[in-house]
C-alpha cells in the first residue's frame, strides 16, 4: 500500500491517492490535498466535506443527487467549489474512498 | 512515453422513449458531466418524451416484445402476460422503484443535475416539427432546438465522441 505525507503525517492511500483509512484524515491535511487539486478551501468546502464524510461513515452511497439533499449546498455550487470532477475531488480531499456509484 | 487520448467531450443522442432508453442516455450524460467531460445531450423522435414537461416523469418500459423482461424472482415474462391491462404500468413502477433505491433520480431531477454541472440539453428540429411541439411544452433546461447540421457543429472538437444510445 502506498503512503503519502500530509501535514507532516504519513497516511495510507491507494494508487489514485484516495485515503484507505479515513480516520487518519485531518482538516490540516485537507488543505494540502486541496492544493494538489488546485483548490483553496473555504467554509463551504468544509461543510460539504463533513456531509460526505458523515454519509460515508453511516454507509450511505455517495451520489451527486445526495448533494442536492444535503441541505448544505446545491449541485451547481458543488460543481463550482470542486471544478471538473466534483465528487471525485471532494471525496479525495475529504479523505474518504472514491465513490463507487454511477450517479 | 505512453500517449493518452482522454475523452474531452461527448454528444449523446436519445431517440427512444422507453425508461431504459432514456436512462441509458441520462446516466451516461450525467456520468460524463461528473467526470468533467463537456456534455451535449440531444433528444429526437420518441426520446423527446424525456424533455416534454408533462411526460418526462411518466415514462414506461415495454413489457411486450421485450425478450429480456423478467418477473420478480427472475423467471422470463411470457409476452402474452404483457398484454394484460396494467402490466406495463406495473412493470414501469417496479423499475422506477428499483432505480430510486440506487439514488437514480426521476427524469426531471436528472436534467437538473446534468445542467447544474454544465451539461447542455438540445431538442431535434425535425422531431419538434413532426410532433408539432412548442418551446413551452419542453423543459426549461433545453438550451436550443437544433438541426442535425447544428448538432454536428456542437459535437466537434478534439477528443470528442458521438454516442447513439
Amino acid at each position: 500500500m502506498a503512503q503519502k505525507t500530509y501535514a507532516g503525517v504519513n497516511v495510507d492511500v491507494n494508487e489514485e491517492g484516495y485515503f484507505t483509512n479515513p480516520s487518519q484524515w485531518t482538516k490540516d491535511m485537507a488543505v494540502e490535498i486541496a492544493k494538489e487539486e488546485g483548490i483553496v478551501l473555504t467554509a463551504q468546502h468544509y461543510a460539504i466535506m463533513e456531509f460526505l464524510r458523515n454519509r460515508y461513515t453511516s454507509g450511505d452511497p455517495l451520489s451527486i443527487r445526495s448533494i442536492n439533499h444535503s441541505g448544505v449546498i446545491d449541485v451547481k455550487t458543488f460543481y463550482q467549489l470542486f471544478p471538473g470532477a466534483p465528487l471525485k475531488k471532494a471525496t479525495k480531499i475529504a479523505g474518504i474512498p472514491k465513490p463507487a456509484s454511477c450517479v | 512515453m505512453e500517449q493518452k487520448f482522454p475523452i474531452k467531450k461527448v454528444s449523446l443522442i436519445c431517440a427512444k422513449g422507453a425508461i431504459e432508453d432514456v436512462y441509458a442516455s441520462l446516466i451516461m450524460a450525467n456520468g460524463a458531466v461528473m467526470e468533467g467531460i463537456e456534455t451535449n445531450l440531444f433528444f429526437t423522435f420518441f426520446g423527446m418524451d424525456a424533455i416534454i414537461k408533462t411526460r418526462m416523469d411518466k415514462l414506461h418500459t415495454s413489457v411486450v416484445g421485450n425478450p429480456a423482461m423478467r418477473l420478480p424472482g427472475g423467471m422470463r415474462m411470457p409476452s402474452l402476460l404483457g398484454i394484460l391491462p396494467g402490466m406495463e404500468s406495473l412493470g414501469s413502477i417496479m423499475m422506477k422503484n428499483e432505480m430510486n433505491k440506487l439514488d437514480i433520480p426521476p427524469v426531471s431531477e436528472f436534467l437538473d443535475l446534468i445542467t447544474a454541472g454544465g451539461g447542455k440539453i438540445y431538442a431535434c428540429k425535425t422531431a419538434v416539427d413532426m410532433f408539432k411541439l412548442k418551446r413551452e411544452d419542453m423543459s426549461e433546461h433545453v438550451s436550443g432546438i437544433l438541426t442535425i447540421g447544428e448538432f454536428y457543429e456542437h459535437a466537434g472538437g478534439e477528443g470528442a465522441q458521438i454516442i447513439f444510445t
